[in-house]
């Protein structure tokens, strides 16, 4: 007698969170991100055990544990670290790597660079806020240089960093901006990073309400890119320079190859944790 | 604010309803887990009770159209104007110490552009069957916003000064 086994049901959305309420400050943006991951990965369709989410420091990097993907929350400024390490020694695993602007473009800065230019076939989703809100207000990286606050009195006078400039110019495969405030939208960007091979990069716009309030106007400024996606770095690196920073789309997409380990793994993971045995 | 893209089936109209319902459910849900997370156990109730109520319409649209419940309902591009469902409360409205007036507040400001919506789809239907779901729909928002009146009718405003906190977040506060 043969059995016929019925096909697990697709997952929704909502498998994909776990039984922890989010901790963030009522109005974050980054709730509506989080929904917009687990619908992307509800689109993408692979059960949440083969899916990880690694993380640095942050109110962003809280976001693993919100899941119910296995989850690593890292070392500030590390996460892309980590997730490349986990990636290269598991590469069936589909890894997506998140935090915010001061994680990812500070702390991290040098990892983020290095991890463009491997393109190892990750997703990173930067929640960007232009400040660092975990620590109570202080300017990021991508903090206008003019913006006055108790902290940084007159403003810092640096000019901020561009995050999708130096994406692109650093090798990364995909590169993108998404609006916290168009969940359905971002949900379908992150999918599509998802899928796209090589190290796909999306700028998350995620006001946080608490420490720069006045990014609730981020909803009537941000419009979708007037022109489609481009494989042509050199466009797109023209189109990215002169944006007004809230073009929300696809803004290129490239076919440079992934990188992939050369050699097969030298030791098995029980071997491996032998090493480590107490 | 452009209309939304009229359905051609009432098969289409009845999808946009189901997403719209669904997502003001999961928003009503996010919004009571924020608030219960920030110790305001009052409000958090009414977005609760306000998911229970949305939750009702899924129900019933499902039921009327026989449709399973796992049903996923295709989303129709420029189903509506802006980037959420029209009865989704904006995250960003919200606030820590809020009352349950300001989330009553939102509650109607959501359930009233509901009745916008399907208005709007009534007066733009392309057949009699489309027409009459979108008014029986815009009906039962209607009631919605009586509902929310009717509780608002009972929870005084807040008193100026509301937001003031004695450990505030923000040093320049």
């Amino acid at each position: 007698m043969s059995v016929t086994l019925a096909a697990p049901p697709a997952p929704t959305a909502a498998d994909f969170k776990s039984d922890y309420k989010p901790i963030w400050c009522p109005g974050c943006g980054d709730y509506t991100v989080l929904g917009s991951v687990t619908k992307a990965l509800a689109i993408i369709g692979r059960p949440s055990h083969e899916v990880a989410v690694v993380s640095g420091i942050g109110c962003s990097s809280r976001i693993p544990a919100y899941t119910s993907c296995y989850g690593f929350h890292g070392v500030h400024g590390r996460a892309l670290a980590a997730g490349t390490g986990l990636k290269v020694a598991r590469p069936e695993l589909t890894v997506v790597v998140a935090g915010g602007d001061g994680d990812g473009y500070s702390i991290g800065g040098n990892h983020f660079l290095h991890a463009c230019r491997r393109n190892v076939d990750l997703t990173y989703l930067v929640m960007d806020n232009h400040v660092y809100g975990m620590t109570k207000g202080q300017a990021s990286p991508t903090t206008e240089p003019d913006w006055d606050n108790k902290l940084s009195p007159g403003g810092t006078g640096v000019r901020a960093f561009h995050p999708l400039v130096i994406a692109l110019a650093s090798g990364a495969n995909f590169v993108a901006r998404a609006f916290s405030g168009d969940p359905n939208g971002t949900a379908q960007i992150v999918a599509q990073a998802i899928r796209h091979p090589g190290f796909s990069f999306v700028e998350i716009l995620s006001p946080c309400v608490t420490f720069r309030p006045e990014q609730r106007q981020w909803k009537e400024l941000v419009h979708p890119a007037p022109v489609a996606e481009t494989d042509d770095p050199a466009r797109a690196a023209r189109r990215i320079m002169s944006d007004d920073g809230f073009n929300i789309g696809v803004l290129y997409a490239g076919s440079r190859k992934p990188y992939a380990r050369s050699s097969a793994a030298t030791a098995t993971l029980a071997q491996i944790e032998a090493e480590f045995a107490l | 604010m452009s209309a939304p893209v009229a359905p051609r089936t009432l098969d289409e109209l009845m999808a946009q309803a189901l997403t719209m319902e669904r997502e003001a459910v999961a928003r009503y849900t996010e919004l009571a887990e924020m608030m219960e997370v920030h110790n305001n156990l009052e409000v958090a109730e009414l977005f609760r009770k306000m998911a229970l109520y949305e939750s009702h319409h899924v129900e019933q649209i499902l039921a009327d159209m026989g449709w399973a419940e796992d049903t996923l309902a295709p989303r129709v591009a420029g189903a509506w104007a802006g980037p959420e469902s029209p009865e989704s409360v904006p995250i960003d409205e919200m606030h820590y110490l809020m009352h349950p007036w300001h989330a009553l507040q939102l509650a109607l400001a959501a359930e009233q552009r509901a009745v916008q919506f399907f208005e709007s789809l009534a007066a733009s239907a392309q057949s009699d069957a489309i027409r009459r779901a979108a008014e029986e729909m815009r009906n039962e928002e209607i009631e919605h916003v009586q509902l929310v009146r009717n509780w608002l009718a009972k929870v005084p405003p807040p008193e100026p000064g509301w937001a003031d906190d004695p450990d505030p977040p923000r040093y320049d506060n």
